[in-house]
C-alpha cells in the first residue's frame, strides 16, 4: 500500500497509545468498528469542567491507517476544547495523512470514534446508565459496501443450489 | 556473515529463476535465437532440440511421456486450456463439473465461465484443514459429470488433497481428472500414473524457472485426452497451443524443472526442517497462534498462521524486513479477507490476523531464526496497541461483544 511519510511516521511511532479509566467521569469512551471487518478502534478522552480534553489516548486493531489515523486524532485533540472535537471531519484525518480511497474509511472510524466518546462522556455526565455491554460499537462503512458482495458467499450459495440438483 | 535485508518468505506467490537456469536460458536469448517451428535451417533445429529437451525435462518431473506436455504462457493458461477444452471437447457427453471452494481463482472463474456457457458446476467444500473428503467427489459424481479439477496443494495454505484417491475414483467412473499442481509441482514428488490424472497444470516460475511460461500435461494413452484448443493460430503444441514457442522460457523451465526432480531428495526435508523451526520459534513464544491448514499433509516450505487480536497489514508493516503476504483483506484491492480461509472455517476476525510465510531454496537457518524474532516483536508490540488483546485478558469474550455489524 502506498502510504505517506506522515501515516508511517504515526504509524511507527503511534502517540498516546493506552488506556484511561473507563469509570472516571472525566473519561469518555468509544469503541467502533468490527473484529470481522478488521478494525476496531477504542479512543479515550478526558475532559475537565471547563470543556478542555486534557487527555486522550487509544487503542486500534486495524491497518496500518487504521493506527495512523487512531494516532494523528488523539494528538489533535488533545489540548483543544470539546468544541473544537466536535468539529472534527474525517476529510481533515484524510487529508492530513494522504489516505488511500480504499483507506478512506479509516478516517471515518477515528471521526466516529471521537463522537461515540464524547457521546460516552455527556452521558456520564447526566448521569445516566452506561451503554449496555462492555463496549459501544458503531458500524465501519467501508465493511457496509463491501461484505455482502464476497465472492465466496456466492460460490457457496450457488454450490448448495447445484448440489441439490445434482442429487435429484 | 551478514542478513541481506529484506528476506524473502513469499515463494508461493514467485520464486526467483535460480542461476543455473539462467545459465541454460541465456544462449537461447542470443545466439541460439531461432523460431522451433522453422524446419528449414539450423537455427530452428537447434531450438527445436531444445524445446525438446525441456519438455524430456518437465515430463520427467511428473512421471510423464514428453509428448504428454503442451507448453502454454503459465498456468493460468494451463488451467483454462484444460477446463474448457475439456469441457467443449466432451460436452456431448455430460454438462457437469466438479472442483473445489479453495481453488485458485484461475480454475474457480474458468469454472464461473462454464457456468455462462450453461454447463454445472459443483464447488465441493473441504474440512477445516482445507482438504477435500474423496469420498464427497464420488457423491458428486453423476451420469454427466465430464471432469474433476482438484489442485493438487493449495497456493495460500499448503494443504495437500488426496489427489491419487480422487484419481481411483474417477477412473473408475469415466471421469477425466485435471490437477493444477503449481505449487505441488518441484516441491512434493508427482506421478501422474499413481495420482490416475488426465491433466495437470505447471508453472515455471514457482519453481525457480523464468515467469511467462507454463505447461500442461496431457494424456496420451489410457484415455487418450483430447481438447478443444483456446487458441488459434499456427497449429503449434500438436493445433492445442498456436503461438511461437517461448525457447528461452521453455528452456528455463525445463532446466528449472530438472534442478527439482535431481534436488528434491535432500532440498524437500531441509525446507520442511526450516518451516517447522520457523513454526515453533513463533508458536514457542507467543500465545494464541493458531495454524491455518493440515498439520502434517501439506507443502514442506509452507506455514500459514493466524496472530489473535493483530490486523495483517499492519502486522506486515511492522515486519518490514520480511516478504510475506497475509489473507487480511486490507492487503487486498477487494477489502475481502482471503477466501480460501473462510472457505476452511477460519472466521473472519482471525482471516484478517493471517500470515503465509512460503519458504524457499535459498532461505538460510540463520534467516528463519531472524524472520521468528522479528514476528514475535511485531505481534507483541502490535498487541500492546490491540484494544481487542485487552479486552481478551480483562476476560471479555469477543465473541459475545454486541458490535453492530452482527444485528
Amino acid at each position: 500500500m502506498p502510504y505517506s511519510e506522515k501515516l508511517l511516521d504515526h504509524f511507527t511511532n503511534p502517540r498516546n497509545v493506552g488506556t484511561l479509566d473507563k469509570d472516571s467521569p472525566r473519561v469518555g469512551t468509544g469503541v467502533v468498528g468490527n473484529p470481522v471487518c478488521g478494525d476496531v478502534m477504542q479512543l479515550q478522552l478526558e475532559i475537565d469542567d471547563d470543556g478542555r480534553i486534557v487527555d486522550a489516548k487509544f487503542k486500534t486493531f486495524g491497518c496500518g491507517a487504521a493506527i495512523a489515523a487512531s494516532s494523528l486524532t488523539t494528538e489533535w485533540l488533545k489540548g483543544r476544547s470539546l468544541s473544537a472535537a466536535e468539529e472534527l471531519r474525517n476529510r481533515d484525518i484524510a487529508k492530513e495523512l494522504s489516505l488511500p480511497p480504499v483507506k478512506v474509511h479509516c478516517s471515518v472510524l477515528a471521526e466516529k470514534a471521537v463522537r461515540a466518546a464524547i457521546e460516552d462522556w455527556k452521558r456520564k455526565r447526566e448521569n445516566a446508565p452506561p451503554a449496555a455491554g462492555p463496549a459501544r460499537v458503531e458500524s465501519c462503512e467501508g465493511c457496509r459496501k463491501v461484505c455482502p458482495v464476497n465472492l465466496l458467499d456466492q460460490v457457496l450459495e450457488r454450490s448448495g443450489k447445484a448440489e441439490q440438483k445434482v442429487g435429484t | 556473515m551478514s542478513l541481506r535485508l529484506p528476506i524473502y518468505l513469499d515463494n508461493n506467490a514467485t520464486t526467483p529463476v535460480d542461476g543455473r537456469v539462467l545459465e541454460a536460458m541465456t544462449p537461447y536469448l542470443t545466439g541460439e535465437f531461432g523460431n522451433a517451428a522453422s524446419r528449414n535451417h539450423a537455427f530452428g533445429w537447434r531450438a527445436e532440440d531444445a524445446v525438446e529437451t525441456a519438455r524430456e525435462q518437465v515430463a520427467g518431473l511428473i512421471g510423464a511421456a514428453a509428448k504428454e506436455i503442451v507448453w502454454t504462457s503459465g498456468a493460468t493458461e494451463s488451467d483454462n486450456l484444460a477446463i474448457k477444452g475439456a469441457a467443449q471437447m466432451y460436452r456431448d457427453k455430460g454438462n457437469h463439473v466438479i472442483t473445489c471452494v479453495t481453488e485458485h481463482k484461475a480454475v474457480l472463474d474458468t469454472c464461473k465461465r462454464l457456468e455462462e456457457w450453461g454447463f454445472q458446476v459443483t464447488y465441493l467444500p473441504t474440512d477445516e484443514t482445507g482438504r477435500l473428503d474423496p469420498r464427497q467427489v464420488a457423491e458428486a459424481i453423476t451420469d454427466r459429470t465430464i471432469l474433476i479439477s482438484i489442485m493438487a496443494a493449495n497456493n495460500e495454505i499448503g494443504t495437500i488433497h488426496p489427489i491419487a484417491e480422487i484419481g481411483r475414483i474417477a477412473k473408475r467412473r469415466g471421469v477425466l481428472l485435471h490437477t493444477d499442481a503449481t505449487q505441488a509441482a518441484g516441491k512434493v514428488p508427482l506421478s501422474v500414473e499413481e495420482m490416475g490424472v488426465d491433466l495437470m497444470s505447471l508453472s515455471g516460475h514457482k519453481m525457480y524457472g523464468p515467469k511467462g511460461v507454463g505447461a500442461l500435461y496431457v494424456r496420451r494413452r489410457g484415455p487418450r485426452v483430447r481438447l478443444v484448443p483456446q487458441m488459434d493460430g499456427g497449429g503449434h503444441e500438436w493445433g492445442l497451443r498456436s503461438g511461437t514457442l517461448n525457447v528461452p522460457g521453455i528452456v528455463g523451465m525445463g532446466a528449472a524443472a530438472d534442478i527439482c526432480r535431481r534436488e528434491m531428495p535432500e532440498e524437500a526435508p531441509r525446507l520442511r526442517a526450516l518451516r517447522d523451526r520457523l513454526h515453533e520459534g513463533i508458536a514457542g513464544r507467543l500465545e494464541q497462534v493458531k495454524l491455518n491448514g493440515h498439520p502434517a499433509e501439506r507443502l514442506p516450505n509452507t506455514v500459514n498462521l493466524s496472530f489473535a487480536y493483530v490486523e495483517g497489514e499492519s502486522l506486515m508493516m511492522k515486519m518490514k524486513t520480511l516478504a510475506v503476504s497475509s489473507g487480511s483483506a486490507c492487503t487486498s484491492a477487494s477489502l475481502q479477507p482471503s477466501y480460501v480461509l473462510r472457505a476452511i472455517g477460519v472466521g473472519d476476525e482471525l482471516a484478517h490476523s493471517s500470515i503465509r510465510f512460503s519458504l524457499g531454496r535459498f532461505n538460510t537457518q540463520e534467516e528463519i531464526d531472524y524472520a521468528a524474532e522479528q514476528v514475535v516483536a511485531a505481534v507483541n508490540e502490535l498487541r500492546q496497541l490491540s484494544p481487542l488483546y485487552e479486552m481478551a485478558r480483562e476476560g471479555i469474550d469477543l465473541k459475545k461483544v454486541k458490535w453492530t455489524d452482527e444485528d
